[in-house]
C-alpha cells in the first residue's frame, strides 16, 4: 500500500458515504482502506443479505457491489433495492468483463459496471461521477468552467471572448468533461461515454483526442483548464482552487 | 450381456422376426386360398359329371326300362376308376352297382350328400368318402351316382404339406437371415464402439471405418468422422492456446517477478521503489489486456457472443472507427481515410467495431512504407507517399466487406495463414509492443458471424478484410458449418 495515501487522487467530495459489498476479505479491506485514505466514509458488508440490509437504510451515496456474493448475488440485490424504490447509484464489480455481462448488469438496475481486475483510480473516478451528490439536475443547458463556456443547445463553445470551433466529437468530449468538471474522468469512461465503445484499445487513442481538444481550448491561454491526472485520467477545472 | 443376447437385441434381428411372422402369415393365407378354391372346383366338377350321368341314366331307364338300366349300370360300374353306382328296388334291395355298403339312411333321402362307403370289389376294410346324388326313378326305384372324394383329400394333403414346408423354409431362412444381418450390423457397430472407446481413452486421431457401400452406417460413420475431425481440430487449437498462453503470459509474469525481486533486494531510494512499482503496474496492465483479448477470442469462438446481435449500418462502424483513430494516425504521420457505402448488417456491433479497430491499429503500427529500399509502384499510391491507410465498407453480393488497406511491407503470402494464429507476431514486428492477438481476434469475430478474415496484397501493403454475410439467418447457419479454427483464412 502506498504510504501517503493516493497523492495524485484527492476526494472531490469529502462528505461522500460509500457501501462496499464484497465477500473477498482482502479486496474488501483494500477498498475500504483506500477509500478512507482518499477521505471518504466507507462501510463494508460481506454478503448479499447484510449488504441489502445496510443499503436499504438509504444512508449511502454510492454502492459498490461485487457481482458474485454469498447468500444473495449482486444483481438480485440491486433488483430488490430498485423494486423497493431505492435509487442509490450502484457500481457492479465483476470478474465477468464482457459486453453481454455488462449489459445484464445494467439491465438489472446497476448504474455502472467495472470488470476485475480494476485499478483503484478507475474505480474512484467512476464512483465520484456516480455519486448522487453530483448526480442531481446536471442537465443544465450551459456548462461553465473558469472562462470556458459550452452551450449545449446551440453547440457554441467560447473561452473568454474567443469563439472556439470544435468538431462534433470534440464537442461531445468537452461536454462530458465539463459535465463532470472537478472530477477525474478516466480514458475508459471517455471511450464508453463519448464513443460508446466498451473494448480496450491497445493504443493511446484517447490521449490523442484529448491533446487535440487541449490545443483548442487551452493553447494560448494563461490558465490551463484541462488537466492530466497521472495514473488516473483527466479532469477539467479552473486551475487554481 | 451374452453374445446371443446381444444378437437378439439388435434392431435388425427384431425386424427380421416381424418380417418372418408377416411372411409366414402371407404364405399360409395364400395356400389356404389355393386349397379352398381347388376344393370348390373339384366339388363343382363332381356335381356337373354326376348331374349329367344322372340325366343320361334316367333317360336310359325311361327308354329301355329296368333291364336297360341294370345292364348300363353293370357295364359302367366295371370301368376302372369308375363312379359309384347303385340301383335299389322300392323295397330297398340293391339291384345293381358297385357299392358294397353305405352309411345308413343315405338312400332314404334324395339329393346330394356326403357319405362313407365301401366298394363291392374292394378287400380293404377302410371306409372311403364320396359325394353322392340319390335320384328317385319312377315306380319306386332309386338311383345313386357318386364320386369318390379321395382326389380331393389327396390334394388337401399336398397343400397341407406345402404349407408345412413353406413355413419351415420361411422360418429357417428368416431366422438365418436375421442372424446374418444382425451379426453383420453388430460387427460394424462393435467396430465403431471399439473406435469410439479408443478415442474416449484419448487417442483423438482414431477414425471410424467407412465401407464402400455408402449405406446408412457408412454415412453415419462419415458424419461421426467429420465430427471427430472437428473435435480434434478444436483440441489441437486448445492445446496450442494453452502452450501459447503458457509462453506469452509466463514471460511477462517472469519479468514482473524479477523486477519485484530486484527492487526488494536492492535497498534503493524511494524514487527507485516508486519506479519499480510503476513498471510493475504497467506490466500487469499489459497482462490483463492480453488476458482479456484471449477471453474475448475464446468467447467469440465458442459462439457465446451470438446473443447480442442487432441490425446496423457497416458504414457507421467504419466511420466511427475512422473518427476514433484518425488523430492517432495523424500523430503517427499517417493519413487515415474512409470510404463507405451504406450497407445493413446483422451482428454484434461491439465485436465488429473492435475487430475493425484492431485492423486499424495494426495498420498504424506496421503499415508504414518500407523506407527507400523498394520504390513504390506509382499506381497504387497515386497522390500519397504511401503513408495512407484506407478503411472501406462495402457490399459484395451477399457479403459485407469491411477492409483496412495500408501500404506498408505487407505480409508475404506464405505467412498469411500463420499471421492469424494467436500470439503470432511476424519476425518483422517482434520489436513492436502489442499482445499479438489483434488478427486472431478479428478472425474469431468474423468466424462468429459466419464470415472470414482475408489477408490480401495491396501492391505494396496489406489489405485485411472482414467478410461477413449480410443476412443473419445465413450467418448463423454458416457459423454452424464453418470450423472456426482461427487459421482458416482465404
Amino acid at each position: 500500500m502506498v504510504t501517503e495515501g493516493w497523492p495524485h487522487l484527492t476526494a472531490t467530495d469529502p462528505q461522500m458515504r460509500l457501501l462496499i459489498i464484497e465477500d473477498d476479505r482482502e479486496s474488501a479491506d483494500y477498498l475500504v482502506k483506500a477509500f478512507r485514505e482518499v477521505g471518504y466514509v466507507a462501510d463494508l458488508a460481506s454478503d448479499g443479505e447484510e449488504g441489502l440490509a445496510l443499503a436499504s437504510t438509504g444512508d449511502y451515496d454510492v454502492l459498490v457491489i461485487d457481482r458474485m456474493l454469498p447468500k444473495r448475488d449482486g444483481l438480485s440485490l440491486i433488483g430488490t433495492l430498485r423494486e423497493k424504490g431505492n435509487r442509490t447509484p450502484a457500481l457492479i464489480l465483476s470478474a465477468l468483463g464482457q459486453v453481454d455481462d455488462r449489459i445484464k448488469g445494467l439491465r438489472a438496475g446497476g448504474d455502472d459496471y467495472l470488470p476485475k481486475p480494476y485499478s483503484f483510480a478507475e474505480l474512484l473516478a467512476r464512483v465520484e461521477v456516480l455519486s448522487r451528490r453530483h448526480g442531481g439536475p446536471a442537465e443544465e443547458t450551459t456548462y461553465r468552467v473558469g472562462d470556458l463556456e459550452l452551450d449545449r443547445l446551440s453547440h457554441r463553445v467560447a473561452r473568454g471572448k474567443d469563439e472556439l470551433t470544435l468538431q462534433p466529437r470534440e464537442f461531445r468530449l468537452l461536454e462530458y468533461l465539463m459535465k463532470h468538471a472537478g472530477q477525474v474522468v478516466t480514458r475508459t469512461m471517455l471511450l464508453e461515454n463519448v464513443w460508446d465503445y466498451h473494448f480496450d484499445p491497445q493504443t493511446n487513442v484517447i490521449d490523442v483526442h484529448i491533446s487535440r481538444l487541449r490545443s483548442k481550448i487551452d493553447k494560448g491561454f494563461e490558465r490551463p483548464l484541462l488537466h492530466t491526472i497521472r495514473g488516473a485520467g483527466y479532469m477539467i477545472r479552473d486551475g487554481i482552487r | 450381456m451374452t453374445a446371443f443376447g446381444k444378437l437378439i437385441r439388435t434392431t435388425a434381428f427384431r425386424l427380421t422376426l416381424v418380417y418372418l411372422f408377416l411372411f409366414a402369415l402371407f404364405a399360409a393365407s395364400l395356400l389356404g386360398y389355393f386349397a379352398w378354391n381347388t376344393r370348390r372346383l373339384i366339388t363343382e366338377q363332381i356335381t356337373t359329371t354326376v348331374n349329367a350321368e344322372t340325366g343320361e341314366i334316367s333317360e336310359i331307364f325311361g327308354r329301355r326300362g329296368l333291364r336297360g338300366l341294370i345292364s348300363t349300370i353293370e357295364n359302367r360300374a366295371l370301368r376302372p376308376g369308375a363312379n359309384l353306382y347303385l340301383v335299389t328296388a322300392p323295397t330297398g334291395q340293391a339291384l345293381a352297382g358297385n357299392v358294397g355298403s353305405l352309411a345308413p339312411g343315405v338312400m332314404a333321402t334324395t339329393g346330394w350328400s356326403e357319405t362313407a362307403y365301401r366298394r363291392l370289389d374292394e378287400q380293404d376294410t377302410a371306409d372311403h368318402r364320396a359325394l353322392v346324388r340319390v335320384t328317385e326313378l319312377s315306380s319306386g326305384f332309386r338311383l345313386l351316382i357318386g364320386r369318390d372324394l379321395e382326389e380331393r383329400r389327396r390334394l388337401f394333403g399336398i397343400v397341407a404339406k406345402a404349407a408345412q414346408w413353406s413355413i419351415l423354409i420361411v422360418v429357417v431362412l428368416g431366422l438365418g437371415g436375421g442372424v446374418f444381418l444382425a451379426r453383420r450390423v453388430l460387427r460394424r457397430i462393435d467396430a465403431m464402439t471399439g473406435t469410439t472407446q479408443r478415442i474416449m481413452a484419448g487417442d483423438l486421431s482414431g477414425r471410424l471405418p467407412v465401407g464402400r457401400s455408402g449405406d446408412e452406417l457408412d454415412r453415419l460413420a462419415e458424419n461421426l468422422n467429420a465430427m471427430l475431425e472437428r473435435i480434434e481440430a478444436l483440441m489441437m487449437g486448445l492445446k496450442e492456446v494453452s502452450d501459447n498462453i503458457a509462453h506469452d503470459l509466463k514471460t511477462p509474469l517472469t519479468r514482473l517477478r524479477n523486477r519485484a525481486e530486484e527492487a526488494l533486494a536492492k535497498s534503493g531510494s524511494e524514487a527507485e521503489y516508486r519506479n519499480a512499482l510503476e513498471r510493475t503496474i504497467e506490466e500487469s496492465d499489459g497482462l490483463i489486456r492480453t488476458f482479456n483479448a484471449l477471453l474475448m477470442i475464446a468467447r467469440a469462438e465458442s459462439g457465446q457472443a451470438r446473443g447480442n446481435m442487432d441490425n446496423f449500418d457497416a458504414a457507421e462502424v467504419a466511420n466511427g472507427i475512422h473518427e476514433l483513430y484518425e488523430p492517432l494516425a495523424e500523430d503517427d504521420g499517417m493519413t487515415l481515410r474512409v470510404k463507405t457505402v451504406s450497407t445493413r448488417l446483422r451482428g454484434n456491433r461491439e465485436l465488429i467495431s473492435q475487430a475493425l479497430a484492431n485492423l486499424v491499429e495494426n495498420a498504424i503500427k506496421y503499415g508504414k512504407p518500407v523506407p527507400a529500399a523498394q520504390p513504390l509502384s506509382a499506381g497504387a499510391v497515386a497522390g500519397t507517399d504511401g503513408r495512407e491507410i484506407l478503411i472501406e465498407a462495402r457490399r459484395d453480393g451477399d457479403q459485407v466487406l469491411l477492409s483496412v488497406t495500408d501500404h506498408g511491407p505487407g505480409i508475404p503470402e506464405a505467412d498469411r495463414r500463420h499471421a492469424v494464429e494467436r500470439f503470432v507476431r511476424l519476425e518483422a514486428s517482434r520489436t513492436q509492443p502489442g499482445s499479438g492477438l489483434g488478427l486472431s481476434l478479428a478472425s474469431a469475430v468474423a468466424t462468429l458471424h459466419g464470415g472470414e478474415l482475408r489477408l490480401g496484397d495491396a501492391h505494396p501493403g496489406l489489405t485485411a478484410t472482414l467478410a461477413i454475410p449480410a443476412m443473419a439467418g445465413a450467418s448463423e447457419r454458416l457459423a454452424a458449418q464453418t470450423p472456426d479454427v482461427p487459421q482458416k483464412v482465404a
